[in-house]
């Protein structure tokens, strides 16, 4: 008797055990799989699969140097990975962080290069607030377009994604005001307080992923302990709960499409200050869309965000010596990314294969109790 | 006793965590209507399941006429002679009766699909039993009783001897609840046998021979139902003493807090669903509207609420004329609160915790919020304190909504809405799909509002609620209202006619 009511108890805490490690364990055992069925691709391609594997993870966690490019490369979209996250926890599906990463990064170029003298953390803090002004503000058509005219923001925000690229390169464009005599159609190089300095010798390590990291917090901290966040979220979970108990969804909606565009931004206006110096033509290539599958990858939430960003940069680090010394195609890494997305999106649980199994096991276990009737209570 | 067409064995059924069917035994006569009764989530829709072959058991056996049977999916139910209508019909809107009819077994004439015999097969069938219905018409077009009718006939087209019904007057006037009556007693006389699940204690002793009871999985009782009374059935199911009746005092009504006259308003088709309606809350009582489904109820919340913005007409809450347009939270600042039809979608956002929950609509109250954070304690200690007074079932305050019961996401509602200590409180089907002891709760939550002076608008498909609650009951149709009753001059005939649109009645 006491046996059978303590049983449920002892179950309780056992699934929720599982269920909190299969939590984490899910995109572990999504990469494991991708590599998997990678190792099988290269294998097919005729390739050293241990040397590619190998040299995969050396390139990316290998030295300070690499660990330091690995970090490079995450900056940009764990930006853009917050700023889908933040949208996509409000209801709204803001596939347009590559348009609002380029004009924050364009509008970040130009202030750069306007001041001469300013202290450099002043300098770099104006230079990344107006990568987020000018990211909100082209987020905020297609937020006004969605609330006023009811217009959904994918179409909007795809041919603002447009908009903003050619535009762009447009405006630095031989023809373009922002060229300002560069030779490259590029804006001139920003003063040289604007740039980040490497902080370790031997790696182009640099500040810019840790200021990330703290505005991550941040928007953690606004998405789940302040009102504005709480009504956000509500917004996106249940639209039409939250107009019910009172909340101004469409004014919540625009917030919440401005911060995202806002993120993106500062994404752009960073990797201004990080890596490039200055704004050329095609500067993003495709930081946005991977933005997308990088939030998807974090649960959408910042903290998972911050891993799964530098998960992708170092897969993109070490692709490169991968490509070198194992010579594997260079869209290996873009293979290996769509499995990784693939392995999540299609809900390869941990969870879902224990309990499959518990229940066959437990089931041929019935069967077997049934044939011998007081076997199975023990 | 002769030998039972059918016969259920030690079925158990276990869902994670759960134990829904606990070696529950079961007979069932032919010839005979058993209702099978119990609370939400007492088991009796997963045994049914596991009878019509929906879901596959773990333990037991399934005997058909003293033969034990493996029943796996659906079709090797039927194919035995079971039929299932369930309580969500499932039927295709914008095919007609005779589409629906043949759906899954399609007569062909040379490979082609022939809907010529298809009607032959539904006017033969409707002839054959008596029930009438027409083969030509849409099934979005022809009424819920019709629909259920429809599906009353496929399944005995389909060979059923064993008829199971979810909960099959959910949707019906009390005139259509007899017509049901009258053919179940009718296919009782041909021989077929009929289990009823339900909850309603009034519809079993109507119409049931027997009644089992089950409670948290399994089977407590089973009775002759005329030896059995209404309140002894009530025990069972809930495994303590129930109050059915609701007692209230007469107590006198104060100023009217609300006031709607002559509102006009469309529907989403665009269509008018809001005809001239007029009505009036005063304090310290509760105002009734029944009526059948689809008559304007749901778009007189939505005006309500700032939804639909009407056409016409005036609203005054609380001494204020409302604007033609105006927000949601325009109406709770005038004082209202309000328990939506639609829980999970209106009321409850699923992947809030409970508390998140509770505190949706006052976040901008400065006991829970500065001017930017919340106050995480504050908060908190006001779940706590709401899930106490409640009675809210949850294993912590940190548990997602989703995760709770119908009943107990509907008190966390109810505290949420009284907690605004609101004059006017709107609740729309504040017990749909609950069971005895939540519905118990809610009623004396309501009646402890009127009792506090507070005015109750009352929207209802349940005629029994209705009558339980309400001091005057107003009868909605085609967008008004078109009778006033006293509680003590209404009659459920008299309502009942009203609801249906053949009589008017004015209260002057």
């Amino acid at each position: 008797m006491i046996n059978k009511e303590k049983q449920p108890l002892y179950h309780k805490f056992r699934n929720s055990l599982i269920q909190s490690v299969g939590k984490m364990a899910d995109p572990i055992i999504a990469i494991i799989m991708a590599l998997l069925v990678g190792s099988i691709i290269i294998a097919i391609t005729g390739d050293d699969v241990l040397l590619a594997i190998t040299s995969l993870v050396l390139g990316a966690f290998g030295n300070m140097r690499s660990l330091g490019q690995s970090f490079l490369a995450a900056t940009p979209i764990l930006f853009t990975g917050l700023a889908f996250a933040v949208a996509y926890r409000s209801g709204i599906f803001n596939i347009g962080a590559e348009g609002q990463f380029l004009v924050g990064a364009i509008a970040g170029a130009y202030v750069g290069t306007l001041f001469i003298g300013l202290p450099s953390y002043l300098y770099i803090t104006m230079v990344l607030l107006a990568g987020a002004i000018f990211g909100a503000l082209w987020a905020f058509l297609p937020a006004i377009l969605k609330i006023k005219l009811g217009v959904h923001e994918v179409i909007n925000v795809i041919m603002l994604n447009k908009i903003a690229l050619y535009f762009t390169n447009w405006l630095v464009s031989s023809s373009g005001p922002f060229r300002m005599g560069s030779t490259l159609p590029a804006t001139p190089f920003v003063c040289p307080s604007v740039r980040f300095q490497p902080i370790f010798p031997n790696s182009p390590m640099n500040v810019g992923y840790f200021i990330g990291m703290v505005i991550a917090y941040v928007i953690y901290l606004i998405m789940w302990k302040t009102k504005g966040g709480f009504q956000m979220r509500a917004v996106g979970h249940n639209l039409y709960a939250a107009k019910f108990s009172g909340i101004y969804a469409e004014r919540s909606m625009v917030k919440a499409f401005m911060l995202s565009g806002a993120l993106a931004g500062i994404g752009g206006a960073m990797e201004i200050c990080s890596v490039f110096g200055r704004f050329y033509a095609g500067f993003s290539p495709g930081y946005g869309f991977e933005g997308i599958a990088v939030s998807l990858l974090g649960n959408n939430h910042p903290a998972g965000i911050i891993i799964s960003s530098i998960l992708f940069g170092a897969l993109k680090t070490g692709a490169m010596r991968m490509q070198i010394l194992a010579g594997t195609n260079v869209n290996l890494v873009k293979v290996l990314q769509a499995l990784i997305i693939f392995f999540v999106a299609s809900r390869w649980s941990l969870v879902k294969v224990i309990s499959n199994y518990k229940e066959k096991k437990r089931r041929l276990k019935t069967s077997d109790s049934s044939l011998s009737k007081e076997g199975g209570n023990k | 006793m002769r030998e039972p067409i059918l016969r259920l064995e030690n079925i158990t059924k276990v869902f994670p965590g759960v134990l829904a069917n606990d070696q529950v035994n079961l007979e069932v006569q032919e010839g005979e209507i058993l209702a099978l009764l119990g609370e939400n989530g007492a088991g009796k829709s997963t045994l049914m399941n596991v009878l019509f072959g929906l879901y596959t058991k773990d333990d037991g056996a399934i005997y058909f006429r003293g033969e034990k049977v493996n029943i796996t999916c659906p079709k090797d139910a039927i194919k035995l002679g079971i039929g299932m209508v369930h309580q969500h019909f499932m039927l295709i809107d914008n095919l007609t009766v005779a589409e629906n009819f043949i759906l899954g077994s399609e007569p062909t004439e040379r490979g082609l699909l022939s809907l010529k015999q298809a009607k032959k097969i539904v006017n033969q069938c409707s002839k054959e039993y008596g029930l009438s219905i027409n083969s030509d018409s849409l099934v979005a077009d022809i009424s819920v009783g019709e629909q259920q009718r429809l599906e009353i006939l496929k399944s005995l087209h389909r060979g059923a001897k064993i008829l199971i019904l979810d909960e099959p007057t959910a949707v019906l006037t009390p005139q259509k609840v007899e017509e049901l009556y009258k053919v179940l007693r009718d296919l009782k006389s041909k021989g077929h046998s009929i289990i009823l699940i339900t909850h309603k204690l009034k519809e079993i002793k109507d119409i049931s021979d027997r009644v089992a009871v089950m409670r948290s999985g399994k089977v407590v009782g089973v009775h002759e139902t005329a030896t059995v009374t209404a309140e002894e059935l009530a025990e069972l199911m809930v495994g303590r003493p129930v109050v059915l009746e609701v007692t209230k005092e007469r107590q006198k009504t104060g100023e009217r807090i609300l006031e709607v006259n002559n509102l006009h308003a469309k529907d989403y088709r665009n269509l008018t669903a809001l005809n001239g309606c007029s009505l009036h809350v005063k304090s310290g009582e509760i105002v009734g509207i029944a009526g059948v489904d689809g008559n304007g109820q749901s778009e007189l919340l939505q005006v309500l609420s700032g939804f639909i913005v009407r056409d016409e007409g005036e609203i005054i809450i609380n001494n204020r004329n409302l604007p033609r347009k105006f927000a949601q939270k325009e109406v709770y600042d005038c004082g209202v609160g309000h328990i939506p039809e639609d829980r999970m979608r209106m009321g409850i956002i699923a992947d809030f915790t409970v508390e998140e929950n509770l505190l949706l609509g006052f976040e901008n109250d400065e006991r829970y919020s500065s001017r930017y954070f919340l106050k995480k304690d504050a908060i908190h200690n006001r779940a706590v304190n709401l899930i106490k007074e409640f009675d809210i079932r949850t294993p912590s305050p940190l548990t997602e909504g989703g995760k709770l019961s119908g009943g107990n996401q509907q008190k966390v509602i109810l505290a949420r809405e009284i907690s605004k200590n609101p004059n006017l409180l709107i609740a729309a089907q504040p017990t749909r799909g609950l069971d005895v002891s939540a519905i118990e709760f809610v009623y004396q939550q309501l009646l402890e509002q009127r009792k506090e002076g507070k005015g109750i608008l009352l929207i209802s498909f349940e005629l029994d609620e209705i009558f339980a609650l309400s001091d005057r009951i107003l009868v909605i149709y085609g967008g008004e209202i078109i009778a006033e009753f006293t509680r003590s001059e209404a009659t459920v005939k008299e309502v009942g006619l009203c609801m249906a649109g053949v009589r008017r009645k004015s209260n002057d």
